[in-house]
């Protein structure tokens, strides 16, 4: 008999609890929510396999190349600049705080040098760049989407994956690494200063201490410093996942100039969002690639 | 008093010279009338499409040849500018075939597609600039993307078509979109769809937002296209005297279904009621 209560009841309150039909439109919103991040998910992929054949097959677009490298790379020159000298006097003061403690002032260079250049210098460039480069690409293509800019080139019979994505990403790409060099020699310089100006250390002795920290995590080909590599390897992926996440934002853009907004500031939170969630898992298969 | 001093022609603006008008451009399309037996360039055959739950178009057949103007009225939100798009493939059809030059580009590849495009020259409603680039870029497009000429071919004849559509290009080679007034942007974009010589025209709502004396000219300078260039044109519009000066054919859109189709003539002639609701 319980059972057969039970039963029927399950089946009768749907249609008379209130609480009932509201849990059944959540569970629709649901549903729907996890078709829409499907569907998107799917034309990403899409996306990435038609820009990956772009990159490979002619035409090559050579002077829109050029012309993002220098908005990415050389455009973000200053305010990477900046990062990297603050981001290295900041950690170098943080680190004579805690280690004057313990009289181990000496060894600044390596807290700055291995933190900066295995992850502050790769995931902070990489969110600066973001922030303008990357916005900057969700805004410019998603102004063509909305004006039909985009569907005019369709009609010219030109693949707008292969004239607008193509160079952004490969300029992002070339562009990243090389903004992160900068960023990580700058904070190296930032820590110096403190360590000079501040600390009463040598110049000697603190970047002694940088190559040593260098020196110990052991050299790729006997030339390269391991923690460098990995530093470098960072912001390839970095520079490409901000490309395709821009660009595939502002393909998508709809509603005129509110939803150039829109998803401008999409492209920029899930980017930032996808360079922090890659860092772990770069780091994770980097640790086993590159055990210390 | 109504006649320029001199000429014996009467003056802009009066009825005399609006009549004048009138038998200047019935005269062209008596001589431009297409042949019906020639193959239609443009062909929709039982066309469905749908937005989700929404029906856009049920069932639509049209079809315009060489030498031709197709005009599609209807009012707001009714399907005209999805047609367009399904012709140029920017929008599949759930069922049905749109044929361009007898191959139906919604069943081709992406490549095929795009080498259908390049047959066809499209004027948006917002002209579509691109607004980075100067007016000779713009209108150079095409031909740095699909030919091999040289910068000095390609000017020769940006320059050749800019003067055909009205425009001094010693004036507005270097200036940007944003540096001209909108009948000059349209002109433009008319310049940059012609430009490849393509042998299909399409217009959407090419007078929109234009003043009377603007929109006369932009549909003398279609006529113009079709006289002289001999294309085929497909123009999505909501302005009947515009389309009855400049169409060989009309259609008139109703809730995703053509509820006429025939000549300028024929459509004033209409005693259908939303016909003559919708001519005014």
């Amino acid at each position: 008999m319980a059972v057969g209560r039970r039963y029927v009841d399950t089946r009768k309150t749907p249609r008379n609890v209130p609480e009932a039909s509201a849990s059944r439109s959540a569970a629709r919103l649901t549903r729907d929510a996890a078709s829409r991040v499907a569907l998107s998910a799917q034309a990403y992929f899409v996306l990435t396999l038609r820009l990956l054949k772009a990159c490979v097959t002619r035409p090559f677009y050579g002077t829109d190349l050029v012309q993002q490298m220098d908005t990415i790379g050389v455009g973000s020159l200053f305010i990477v600049t900046l990062t990297g000298l603050f981001t290295g006097m900041v950690l170098a003061l943080q680190a004579a705080f805690e280690m004057a403690r313990f009289g181990a002032e000496v060894y600044i260079g390596r807290i700055v040098g291995s933190s900066t250049i295995r992850e502050l210098g790769p995931v902070l460039t990489a969110l600066i760049v973001t922030g303008r480069a990357g916005a900057g690409m969700a805004a410019a293509i998603g102004a063509m989407r909305v004006t039909e800019q985009v569907d005019a080139l369709r009609t010219m019979g030109v693949d707008p994956v292969r004239k607008l994505v193509a160079p952004r990403f490969i300029a992002a790409l070339v562009m990243l690494p090389v903004l992160t060099v900068i960023a990580d020699v700058v904070a190296v310089f930032g820590g110096l200063l403190i360590a000079v100006l501040k600390l009463d250390l040598t110049a000697r002795l603190y970047l002694s201490s940088v190559y040593d920290n260098l020196a110990q995590s052991g050299f790729v080909l006997n030339v390269i410093p391991a923690d460098l590599l990995q530093g470098l390897l960072k912001p390839l992926a970095f520079g490409g996942l901000m490309a395709i996440t821009s660009c595939f934002h502002g393909l998508r853009t709809v509603g005129g100039t509110e939803g150039v907004g829109r998803a401008t500031t999409n492209a920029v939170v899930t980017t930032s969002i996808l360079i922090l969630a890659a860092d772990y898992f770069i780091t994770q298969i980097l640790i086993v690639a590159f055990p210390q | 008093m109504t006649e320029r001093r001199g000429t014996g022609e009467p003056e802009p603006g009066t009825e005399a010279f609006e009549a004048q008008l009138r038998e200047e451009i019935r005269r062209e399309l008596r001589m431009h009338t297409p042949d019906p037996n020639r193959p239609d360039l443009v062909e929709l055959q039982d066309v469905w499409l749908s937005f989700g739950d929404y029906q856009v178009l049920r069932g639509i057949s049209l079809g315009v040849g060489r030498g031709g103007t197709l005009c599609i009225l209807g009012g707001s939100g009714v399907g005209k500018s999805t047609i367009l798009r399904l012709m140029l493939r920017l929008l599949l059809p759930d069922r049905g075939e749109v044929l361009i030059e007898g191959r139906d580009i919604s069943a081709v590849s992406r490549t095929e597609a795009l080498e259908l495009r390049e047959r066809m020259g499209m004027v948006f409603q917002g002209s579509a600039l691109f607004d980075s680039l100067s007016v000779f870029d713009n209108v150079a497009f095409p031909m740095f993307e699909h030919t091999s000429l040289g910068e000095e071919e390609i000017l020769e004849r940006v320059r050749e078509v800019l003067s055909f559509v009205d425009l001094e290009p010693s004036d507005v080679l270097t200036l940007l979109p944003s540096e001209l007034s909108g009948g000059m942007r349209k002109r433009v974009a008319i310049a940059r769809a012609i430009v490849h010589e393509p042998p299909i025209l399409l217009f959407d709502e090419p007078t929109s937002g234009l003043d009377p004396i603007t929109t006369r000219t932009i549909d003398e300078l279609i006529l113009k296209l079709r006289r002289e260039l001999n294309v085929c044109v497909v123009v999505v519009t909501h302005d009947v005297r515009s389309a009855s000066r400049i169409a060989t054919e009309t259609a008139l859109l109703r809730d995703g279904e053509i509820i006429f189709n025939g000549t300028p003539e024929e459509m004033h002639a209409s005693n259908d009621r939303y016909v003559r609701d919708f001519r005014g």
